[in-house]
């Protein structure tokens, strides 16, 4: 309860200051949305042997960008945790009695309305380019949205705490953005991948999330892709959170 | 009662190979309503023991109770009776002073409506009210304390924990900050201050310690540590054909501690500068010198701490 409230204080207070600036959402929907407009149109003329073809193109590419908003907007939070830190913000609030896990999960949970009011704009400009709307399958791909994003910002909060640095926080961020986009099959499915980028891909956290996410929105609910993708992103989110959290601790000297 | 005692506080800093040793084996006590000053260079220790007293460092070593409550055990209860003002201060630059002050309310148990009301009455105590709505970015270096201290008071607490307030502000705000700790003090919360600035530690204090590589030297009022010091020292204008004889005659004299010439001057290191001028001046007439001038100075902060350490707080 008292986290619980404390959280809400802590989320509430970060929103309002982060949606004063309008850039906070429109700068991790930029990358997305010129995918959508610029990539997604060549799909339509891939060959008839992939998924892509059973379905429209836009419902298979439309969940692969809402996952990707959740590294683009949230790997780099850690960011602003450093410099928060530098700045005795944080300490300002640990001398408080407030819970750590509610000033952590305070800080996330203004990443994570932000995510969801990105990913709703990311939905609509899919719709408006065709994209056959599933409501139940679009709801729990936006709970899967929120998870993927508390591991995300999780893990950043948990870089930030560890290395104290912007610089360090951005380039690890950095180095892992691509390789961990690339082998989740968010831009094209992982069918077409040879044999040791499926191997490779299987290690990747974010490639069940995607499968989830497109069974999702092709409507295909029975698909097992559902519950793997849950699974692994939920039980990696409780993790990242227990390392942030664990950090925010003890790392303080 | 001590509000503060510690005893054999000691931490140790490992980065890389480096061993530093940031503290070795404090003990302080502090009075309930006192106001104390930690003296002391940059790296000398100061910022550590703050923060170990107010709960967000552990200590590798020794046992502090802060108002009554064993830091290691009683945080919480101890985190809802102290204030703490970080050298950084930990205002959010993109933030509102407004909104900064009534998070710290609300994170300290304060209700909305109850947070509102602390909230205004602090923000205009500390004449902020004016530019409470913009953001901090915004702020000058004075204003922006000015919220530093009210984030600090906003839950009342008893205990108030001051980390280089002064530092990078002009003398007015300076002037302007002694005052806000003062009426602070005057209203019974106890105050710890650290400060490389002797005048601060002598203007606001009414214990100092002075720290140095992680220890506690010495603690005194301010004027008890320049009393066991040299003593106050007279300078005395005479004419130069008369410097030899008042030479002599002073060095005889059972309150003068030290004499030396300096220029055109004789300086006096005597026990007490008020008893002494008078004898001085009876001297002078008894004995026909010509006393041009005649000056009382009285040791600093900063002789007491070069004759503590050996080295003077400018050069440390």
């Amino acid at each position: 309860m008292k986290v619980l409230r404390e959280t809400m204080i802590i989320g509430l207070h970060s929103l309002r200051v982060a949606l004063r600036n309008p850039l906070t959402i429109i700068v991790g929907l930029l990358q997305p949305i010129t995918w959508m407009l610029l990539f997604a149109p060549l799909l339509k003329n891939l060959p008839t042997t992939t998924s892509f073809s059973a379905t429209t193109a836009i419902n298979i590419f439309t969940p692969g960008m809402l996952v990707m908003l959740a590294p683009i907007t949230s790997l780099f939070s850690g960011i602003g945790l450093v410099t928060e830190l530098r700045g005795g913000v944080l300490d300002r609030l640990r001398v408080t009695p407030a819970s750590r896990l509610a000033i952590i999960l305070g800080k996330a949970g203004r990443d994570l309305v932000v995510l969801l009011l990105q990913g709703l704009i990311l939905v609509l400009i899919a719709w408006m380019m065709g994209l056959q709307i599933y409501p139940l399958g679009i709801l729990v791909a936006f709970v899967l949205l929120l998870i993927v994003g508390l591991l995300m910002v999780s893990c950043s909060y948990a870089f930030a705490l560890t290395l104290r640095d912007e610089n360090a926080v951005a380039s690890i961020s950095n180095v892992l953005l691509l390789p961990l986009l690339l082998l989740s099959g968010l831009i094209l499915p992982l069918e077409l991948a040879p044999g040791w980028m499926k191997t490779l891909a299987a290690l990747n956290p974010l490639a069940y999330t995607v499968a989830a996410m497109r069974a999702l929105f092709v409507g295909e609910f029975n698909d097992v892709a559902i519950i793997q993708g849950f699974a692994v992103t939920a039980g990696l989110a409780l993790l990242a959170l227990f390392w942030a959290t664990r950090s925010f601790r003890r790392s303080f000297a | 009662m001590a509000i503060i005692e510690a005893h054999g506080l000691k931490k140790q800093f490992k980065s890389g190979k480096t061993v530093v040793d940031a503290l070795c084996g404090i003990n302080l006590s502090v009075a309930e309503g006192g106001i104390i000053g930690l003296l002391g260079p940059n790296g000398a220790g100061k910022t550590t023991l703050l923060r170990i007293l107010t709960t967000l460092l552990q200590p590798d070593a020794g046992t502090a109770q802060i108002v009554g409550q064993p830091i290691d055990t009683g945080s919480a209860a101890i985190r809802r009776r102290i204030g703490y003002v970080s050298q950084q201060g930990g205002a959010e630059a993109a933030a509102t002073g407004r909104e900064n002050v009534l998070l710290q309310a609300r994170l300290h148990g304060l209700s909305a409506a109850e947070a509102k009301q602390r909230v205004s009455e602090l923000l205009v105590g500390f004449e902020l009210e004016s530019i409470a709505d913009r953001v901090v970015q915004t702020y000058s270096g004075g204003q922006r304390r000015r919220l530093d201290l009210a984030m600090g008071m906003v839950h009342r607490p008893v205990l108030l924990f001051l980390d280089e307030p002064a530092v990078g502000l002009d003398p007015q705000s300076r002037a302007r900050l002694w005052d806000e700790v003062r009426s602070l003090h005057r209203g019974g919360t106890s105050v710890v201050i650290t400060t490389h600035y002797l005048d601060e530690a002598d203007a606001l204090c009414d214990r100092v310690a002075i720290i140095d590589h992680g220890q506690i030297i010495v603690e005194d009022s301010p004027a008890g540590l320049k009393r066991t010091l040299a003593g106050d020292v007279v300078r005395l204008g005479i004419r130069v054909d008369e410097l030899e004889q008042a030479r002599t005659l002073f060095t005889n004299q059972a309150f003068v501690r030290d004499i030396s010439c300096e220029d055109e001057h004789l300086r006096l290191v005597v026990e007490q500068g008020e008893t002494a001028l008078p004898q001085i001046l009876q001297l002078v007439n008894d004995h026909g010198l010509s006393l041009q001038t005649i000056t009382l100075d009285r040791p600093s902060l900063d002789d007491v701490f070069l004759h503590y350490t050996g080295r003077s707080l400018r050069d440390a």
